[in-house]
């Protein structure tokens, strides 16, 4: 999913056609996925029906499920951060790996998270021996997914925008690449980071509830967590489950958020670049607690002199270090041989996703798939349209009361945070029970968890608001619809983009989960791009789920590239002054 | 004595270009010699973007030449090397160590021991007037504070070389006052562990205050003006006589310098190799009004409006540059002089000083009759600000070219010759004029 909160955070981003490597890394992708997939189909056809552990739906396992959903979460933050420092170290540092990563990573994120699912879980599965670890790693690897490709592009942008005075100091005392990289690159990426790993952990949330119950083809996934047991529920049409499980995953975010993140975000307030006092520190009682309680502070002192050393060390191997003083001329042929490889490598890609498409897919498919992504697009764009509706007016009269946003803002970022599809099944059920239009009444379910996104940000910008403007405009009476031509809008623009961006991605990924449902025996399907993706997976016909990923990914970054980033430039351009 | 004339960093034969959008190089610095001696402050002098920045990082093999070497103890340095230390001028402290951290951070890219490192980092910290700010992160400090970290970092690393960039510039007056004061105290006692120090400046008094010796640069490229050395013995007053005329004497070589190379630029390419420098339309209004008016009647030291009006002289050196390109007034010998256009344009109301402008900036300003001619002769008399962003930067870096084209695009707008959409890119004409 696509998150540009960092655009916000002062990281550059340039609009940007869209060009022949948008084109060359989506095909490298869906190949890979495609190889992954087929490869991997075979090996396990046989083992298909083996013993699940079975899933009980009293409330009293809830802890016990919402504690292994919150383990996965942990493990994929951690192999999510390893990942960034990797791959965003490498395409800031080298040329050449970033002629290829960038574009990649662009791609990779427009890529629906739950489409990866489909592939990888049954080629984890295969990986592992036994069956519930392969299936937790493809669980894990779809929140991995949902997070790890925002972290590493944030922590290549913050890279590339080291300031030149605390780059040249570094190089002027001569730091080691190992100290560079703990004294200067990491801490310089942190408030980035963070963040968008925030941002970040709502997708992981809704992804962690959908890969834990999966089926693909006759391979059939439930494990233990708060997921599972929303599923289980809607098989025995059990609404009072349901509501249980909503209350422990309500339980289990605010104790993650007030645990992990507040005070995270408290800690990494010393790492704003930004030389002046923060107008409002971050807080949060965790980290006081850490401060003032003198046995946790000598732990936590102990531990941070530990890692202190560790980063103070020169360890003088020049792994990342880049001679930067007088930059040598890239050599041409090195050039040459390397473009020669990449073109290679997408071409002999191109040739295995041709024959794989040929072999199995015809032209009317791609019209099918196509013809369903316009259903979803149509769906996104008005769903987009209906909650800046609604939100815009409401976060605007939140954000000019700063006592009412202080109050409002939390609740947002909370509710974006809840995975939606745990509110399926009722929605699912109302639609059931008064038997309404499934092709018209499941769509609201695709915005249900993102909206909040465009509403806290509305609130943000309308907070951020300049009061001199504010006072201008009540001096001149302007008012009405003339105030919200010429003030506010104009004022929240930015943050109103960066908002719907998200919202749209994530509906995107929703409509997976929401275009297709069911309650119990009865199945509702409202047609679209979702629909055909999931009931692709459902019968483990691989390459149809292919090309309707294909299909949206080629939707989303289209999408991106031609209406988000060039309206986000546009905000940015007309609303400096400068 | 004869100890003290060695050289611990000698620059030969640099020479540094960057690429033009064409490809072709274009030249910043040219053919640089000197050295730094044992046991003296220099000073290096010239206009903003005279590349002067660029050669201090050179000395500190932060840059490499496109040409030529930089020695220091006898051998060519090709990156950082250890007893060259600099201070920044903006501070460039890493906002997430403490003090205590950022001072030790020096001493951890040495590989000392912690102790060993503890113990200068807490000697330097003490040395610059620093202690008890120890546990303080720097965005706790103040501006001075700040570059007294930036201070401490340097000398604890013990440097033979201090290299220095503008490190007061960013300072309101009286801190940086203090600071060189606190920094001169220093020097003169042999307190501090460095041998030699070379610093940027803009700042003519302040150069002539601390420095041994004067290195004047000129720009476009940037050669060695003039060597000044200057003997006043040490502490110095501003009061003094001498310190007066040696500030007027290098005020003369810099003025000297803008005009001859002014005319030079103005010549070669029809005019269009002429950078125009920052200067708005209202500060060039105003230094006309002040100079028309008692005491100064016309005509003004620079060093005066300077001091009087306290404007850096990298302020009001590029309005009194405009003024002189203008001919609205005349730079000579470290003075302003109004001419008889810059008299009128004191007297007339706001009608007749756009009309005077624009006769000017017609007459005077080759690119701006080059831009009116392109915006006649297209159709529909639009014309994409690229097209001359390409045509600057044949002879121009694009720092110079992108300053020129926006002080002309201010210009142009003041004499209402033409008109600039922003949104589109793109120059035009009014309706109204010709």
């Amino acid at each position: 999913m696509e998150l540009h909160a960092e655009v916000l955070k002062g990281g550059m981003w340039h609009p940007r056609a869209p060009n022949w490597r948008d084109l060359a890394a989506l095909m490298l992708i869906v190949a890979i996925i495609v190889l992954i997939g087929s490869g991997t189909r075979q090996m396990l056809a046989p083992l298909a029906a083996a013993q699940q552990p079975e899933i009980s739906l009293s409330p009293s396992v809830l802890p016990n499920y919402a504690l292994r959903t919150t383990m996965r979460m942990l493990v994929a933050l951690v192999a999510s951060l390893v990942f960034t420092f990797t791959y965003g170290t490498l395409a800031a540092k080298s040329r050449r790996a970033e002629m290829v990563l960038i574009p990649l990573l662009d791609v990779l994120q427009s890529v629906p998270v739950l489409g990866y699912l489909s592939f990888t879980v049954v080629f984890f599965v295969s990986l592992a021996p036994d069956r519930a670890l392969g299936a937790e790693l493809a669980a894990i690897f779809a929140i991995f997914t949902s997070q790890a490709w925002n972290m590493a592009f944030s922590f290549f942008q913050s890279l590339r925008t080291i300031p030149y005075d605390l780059d040249e100091a570094s190089r002027g005392f001569r730091f080691s690449g190992w100290q560079r990289f703990w004294r200067l690159e990491v801490p310089f990426a942190m408030p980035g980071l963070i963040w968008n790993t925030m941002m970040s952990m709502s997708g992981g949330w809704f992804f962690v509830v959908a890969s834990e119950a999966i089926s693909v083809g006759d391979l059939h996934v439930a494990l233990p967590g708060v997921g599972s047991y929303v599923e289980r529920a809607i098989e025995a049409r059990d609404l009072a489950a349901v509501g249980w499980a909503i209350v422990a995953m309500t339980v289990t975010i605010f104790i993650y958020d007030q645990l992990l993140f507040r005070p995270l975000v408290a800690w990494a307030d010393k790492f704003r670049y930004e030389q002046t006092a923060a107008a409002v520190a971050s807080r949060s009682w965790i980290l006081d607690l850490f401060r003032r309680t003198s046995l946790l502070r000598t732990a936590g002192e102990s531990i941070s002199a530990t890692t202190q050393a560790a980063a103070r060390a020169r360890l003088s191997v020049r792994l990342f270090a880049r001679p930067l003083a007088g930059r040598k001329v890239p050599s041409r042929l090195l050039d040459v041989v390397w473009y020669g490889l990449v073109l290679l490598a997408i071409a002999d890609l191109g040739w295995v996703l041709l024959r794989f498409a040929g072999a199995e897919l015809s032209w009317k498919d791609l019209f099918d798939a196509a013809t369903e992504g316009g259903i979803t697009l149509l769906r996104v764009a008005i769903l987009v349209v209906i909650a800046t509706l609604i939100w815009v007016p409401i976060g605007v009269a939140v954000g000019l009361r700063p006592v009412l946003a202080e109050k409002v803002q939390p609740i947002a970022q909370f509710l974006a945070a809840f995975p939606a599809n745990l509110l399926f099944p009722i929605a699912v059920y109302l639609i059931v029970r008064f038997d309404l239009s499934p092709p018209i009444w499941l769509s609201p379910l695709m915005i249900l968890g993102t909206q909040w996104y465009i509403l806290f940000n509305v609130i943000a910008g309308a907070s951020a608001f300049p009061n001199d403007l504010k006072e201008a405009a009540r001096t001149f009476r302007i008012r009405g619809w003339r105030w919200w031509r010429d003030v506010m809008l104009p004022g929240i623009f930015p943050y109103y983009v960066t908002g719907a961006i998200t919202a749209s991605g994530g509906a995107w990924n929703a409509s997976i989960v929401s275009e297709a449902v069911s309650w119990g025996s009865t199945k509702l399907n409202g047609f679209g791009l979702g629909a055909y993706i999931a009931q692709m997976t459902e019968a483990g016909d691989y390459p149809r789920i292919a090309l309707g990923i294909a299909v949206m990914s080629v939707l989303v970054v289209g999408m991106n590239r031609l209406l988000w980033r060039p309206l986000y430039a546009y905000a940015e351009r007309r609303t400096r002054l400068d | 004595m004869a100890d003290d004339q060695r050289a611990i960093i000698e620059l030969r034969n640099i020479c540094m270009a960057f690429a033009k959008r064409s490809g072709e190089p274009l030249p910043v610095l040219d053919d640089i010699n000197m050295s730094i001696r044992v046991g003296e402050i220099v000073g290096l002098l010239g206009r903003s973007g005279s590349g002067k920045s660029t050669l201090l990082r050179i000395a500190g093999g932060l840059i490499r030449p496109t040409s030529g070497e930089v020695v220091y103890r006898d051998t060519p340095l090709t990156e950082p090397a250890e007893g060259i230390a600099i201070v920044f001028q903006t501070f460039a402290l890493f906002p997430w160590l403490t003090v205590l951290e950022n001072v030790e951070a020096g001493l951890d890219a040495l590989g000392l021991p912690r102790e060993e490192a503890r113990k200068r980092a807490q000697d330097s910290i003490d040395l610059i007037g620093l202690d008890g700010f120890q546990s303080a992160y720097p965005r706790e400090l103040s501006g001075g504070m700040r570059q007294r970290v930036g201070f401490a970092r340097a000398t604890a690393v013990r440097p033979d070389v201090l290299l220095m960039d503008e490190p007061f510039s960013a300072l309101d007056v009286l801190t940086a006052e203090t600071l060189r004061t606190d920094f001169l105290d220093l020097w003169v006692e042999h307190q501090l562990p460095t041998k030699a120090v070379l610093m940027v400046t803009h700042n003519i008094e302040e150069a002539v205050l601390m420095c041994d010796r004067l290195i004047v640069l000129s720009s476009n490229p940037a050669r060695i003006a003039a060597e000044v050395p200057i003997t006043l013995p040490r502490p110095r007053s501003r009061l003094e006589e001498e310190f007066g005329n040696i500030v007027d004497d290098v005020y003369s070589v810099l003025t000297a310098r803008t005009i001859a190379s002014l005319r030079a630029l103005k010549q070669t390419h029809e005019g269009l190799a002429q950078p125009l420098p920052r200067a708005s339309v209202n500060r060039m209004s105003g230094l006309i009004e002040i100079l028309a008016m008692p005491p100064h009647n016309g005509q003004a030291e620079l060093d005066t409006l300077a001091s009087s009006l306290s404007l850096e002289i990298n302020d009001l050196f590029p309005i009194a540059e405009g003024l002189h390109i203008l001919e609205f007034a005349e730079l000579k010998d470290g003075a302003l002089k109004l001419t008889a256009a810059g008299h009128v344009f004191a007297r007339s109301d706001t009608d007749g000083r756009k009309r005077l402008f624009r006769e000017h900036l017609l007459r005077f300003v080759p690119l701006t009759a080059h831009i009116c001619r392109v915006l006649q002769e297209r159709e529909g008399r639009r014309t994409p600000r690229l097209r001359f962003e390409v045509e600057l930067e044949d002879h121009l870096n694009r720092h110079d070219a992108e300053r020129t084209l926006r002080a002309l695009t201010a210009w142009g707008r003041y004499a209402e010759l033409f008109d600039y959409d922003d949104k589109t890119r793109a120059f035009s004409t009014l309706s109204h004029a010709g």
